[in-house]
């Protein structure tokens, strides 16, 4: 489940020669783009269903390019901000499977040790910093990291990923503008799948795009096919090569959509008849699983071997995570403060 | 040489900026200008802009960055210019920086300064004393000095804390009170409560600028054949509730004063505590002298009705006193 792992070499025409770099990039990501598509089935379709799992569940399914295509770019020193619908940043950082499970499943093992559920959940020592319900409020704190980055004379970015609802906030209007400001070196990542909760994009903001703020804040703006991992990365890279040149923040925003609703417990029936058909044709993995076959970077049997593998390690994982205890009452005081 | 209120502030961070490269600062005008008070008159030009950052108005950024900041390593001291600002970075402050230890072990290292407190003419939005909002709040430490020793000893404290300090500095006292203070290092613990005069027959707990006023009504009442305890309670957050019940266990008597208004405030909080711990020593009422449930009103007359004051102290200090 590491990206050590992770990596496999690209097809050789010959056994002599290099593997291609873009054939190991596809690997890579449809490796983290299944295991995030396969851990968040298994979390809302099964755990959550039987139970396993009692507080909400809200997954990014249809947008793993994201994640996935800006996280792979990440160094020791950037730090990321990842959102509810951005799994796979957790694995690429290198988090245990079994300890995502546990976290969902409320137990000691989980990243919060039962003090939180879900995605709400983060490791400073990985640079990884947890959402609070209020999605927008990690965008100054992103800023804030960023600044501290510059000021300690090191070369890390800060990855501040976030929603279309939550451009609506003045905390992330607040936080993008301090950071342009400073010219700190941030990427925002956008999401926008479209809709906050219920809310369609249209009573949303009156903007077509939300790549149309940047201007307001003297900041490059990208919209990206979010369901394309490639096109994802590439924006990424220029996003950097911006942020860590000095110049300041960039935005991406990366069109996606929603394919399913915005929990568990939401059926999405406001979403038009249609919908989820035209963009399931879009899908993020079928597509990338066409690009590898159509350059012969693999094999269907290569490609059905990596959903194989993911299952069992996910069945592993999950094994880990059930016997993992619950935390003990007794630790409900601990932890407010340093000195308790 | 005496040192104000408010210089014992300015060289508390200045000193902790000297000691540790991770300190810095940041707010609106705090920078150029030296701030709205002038506590950080002089720091840019020493200390530079990449450690005195003038921001835009934007508390929540402010709070915001600082939490961030903090993450990674720094020592953030974030400037609100009035408490009664300090409600546009609120959600920053409690939802995120306060829970942060709790929820996934993340220390947040910030120091949130917050000048507040009336008898400035500043109106409702230039003199509240927000400070409950946040003692309310689990995983913030809430400090409100009186002295330019504690002041001082607190803001250096706060900055080398490794949980998130709202520090509560009002503004009444920044020029108005001075005193000699140590050369040399020193701090003041944060959750340690001062008896600040011992007294037999009643005490007086307060906090903040009414500690003066505390004093005041002590000496009177000194004339009068009574002896009055008064406690500072210096940290609201965590709260020392053992020196409180201490000096009821020796006094009997424990008249609440705070210039907070009157619904929810340390008073009623201090109140119950006393009546689970040491009941069956109280000898009368536990009273209370506080602001008003009101908005904090402009007008001298108006102002001067809403604040407690010396007057209305000993009123009821008397009737305690004697009863």
């Amino acid at each position: 489940m590491s990206a050590v792992h992770a990596t496999r070499p690209g097809k050789r025409t010959k056994d002599t020669e290099a593997p291609d770099p873009q054939a190991e990039l596809a690997h890579k990501c449809l490796y983290y783009m299944t295991l995030m598509r396969e851990v968040e089935d298994r979390i809302e379709r099964k755990l959550y269903r039987q139970g396993k799992i009692v507080g909400g569940v809200y997954v990014g399914r249809g947008q793993e390019a994201i994640p996935v295509g800006t996280a792979l770019l990440a160094g020791p020193d950037d730090v990321l901000f990842p959102c509810h619908r951005d799994m796979a940043v957790f694995f690429i950082r290198g988090v245990p499977l079994g300890r995502i499970f546990a976290q969902y499943m409320g137990r000691v093992d989980g990243l919060t040790r039962g003090r939180e559920g879900n995605m709400h959940m983060g490791d400073l020592k990985l640079n990884l910093v947890s959402i609070v319900s209020a999605l927008a409020a990690t965008v100054p704190v992103a800023a804030g990291a960023a600044m501290a980055l510059r000021y300690q004379g090191k070369d890390g970015v800060a990855f501040s990923y976030f929603g279309d609802g939550s451009t609506s906030r003045g905390d992330w209007h607040e936080g993008v503008n301090l950071a342009t400001v400073q010219k700190a070196p941030v990427i925002f990542i956008c999401n926008n799948n479209q809709y906050a909760y219920s809310t369609p994009l249209n009573l949303q903001m009156a903007c077509a795009n939300v790549a149309d703020r940047g201007p307001a804040y003297n900041m490059p703006a990208e919209i990206v096919d979010g369901n394309d991992v490639f096109a994802v990365y590439e924006a990424t890279k220029r996003a950097l090569d911006h942020a860590r040149s000095g110049k300041g923040p960039y935005l991406l925003e990366c069109k996606t959509f929603r394919m399913t609703g915005h929990s568990a417990h939401d059926a999405a029936h406001y979403v038009p008849a249609g919908m989820f058909d035209e963009w399931g044709k879009l899908d993020p993995i079928v597509r990338l699983q066409a690009r590898m076959l159509e350059n012969g970077w693999a094999t269907q049997e290569e490609l059905d071997a990596v959903r194989a593998r993911i299952r069992q390690e996910i069945d592993e994982a999950v094994a880990w995570a059930e016997k993992s205890p619950y935390p003990d009452p007794s630790t409900l005081l601990e932890d407010v403060y340093e000195s308790q | 040489m005496s040192t104000t209120y408010l210089e014992a502030i300015r060289e508390g961070l200045w000193e902790e900026m000297e000691r540790d490269p991770n300190v810095f600062l940041l707010g609106e005008d705090i920078g150029v200008y030296g701030g709205a008070f002038k506590v950080t008159a002089g720091f840019i030009e020493h200390f530079g802009e990449k450690r005195v950052v003038d921001t835009p108005i934007s508390e929540a950024a402010i709070v915001g960055a600082a939490i961030g900041a903090g993450f990674m390593g720094l020592r953030p001291v974030a400037e609100m210019q009035f408490a009664d600002f300090i409600s546009c970075g609120f959600d920053q402050i409690v939802n995120f920086a306060a829970k942060c230890r709790y929820r996934w072990n993340a220390p947040v290292p910030i120091v949130v300064r917050a000048p507040s407190g009336g008898g400035i003419h500043g109106g409702p939005y230039h003199s509240q004393n927000p400070e409950m909002w946040f003692v309310k709040t689990p995983g913030l430490k809430v400090v409100a000095p009186s002295t330019a020793y504690d002041a001082k000893g607190l803001i250096k404290s706060a900055i080398r804390d490794n949980d998130p300090v709202i520090f509560f500095e009002h503004k009444g006292l920044y020029r108005r009170i001075k005193e000699d203070l140590p050369t040399g290092d020193y701090t003041v613990p944060i959750g340690k409560a001062k008896v600040v005069r011992e007294g037999t027959d009643l005490s007086i707990v307060t906090y903040g600028a009414m500690v003066w006023v505390a004093l005041e009504v002590a000496d009177k009442l000194a004339e009068e054949g009574a002896s009055v305890e008064v406690v500072d309670l210096r940290t609201l957050l965590p709260l020392d509730r053992e020196t409180v019940c201490e000096s009821v266990k020796k006094t009997s008597k424990v008249l609440m004063v705070h210039e907070d208004t009157r619904t929810a405030g340390m008073a009623g909080e201090l109140a119950i505590s006393i009546t689970e711990t040491v009941f069956e020593y109280l000898d009368g009422p536990i009273l209370r002298v506080t602001a008003p449930d009101t908005p904090v009103p402009y007008s001298p007359p108006l102002e001067d009705a809403f604040l407690p004051n010396a007057d209305k102290v000993i009123e009821k200090a008397r009737w305690l006193w004697k009863y």
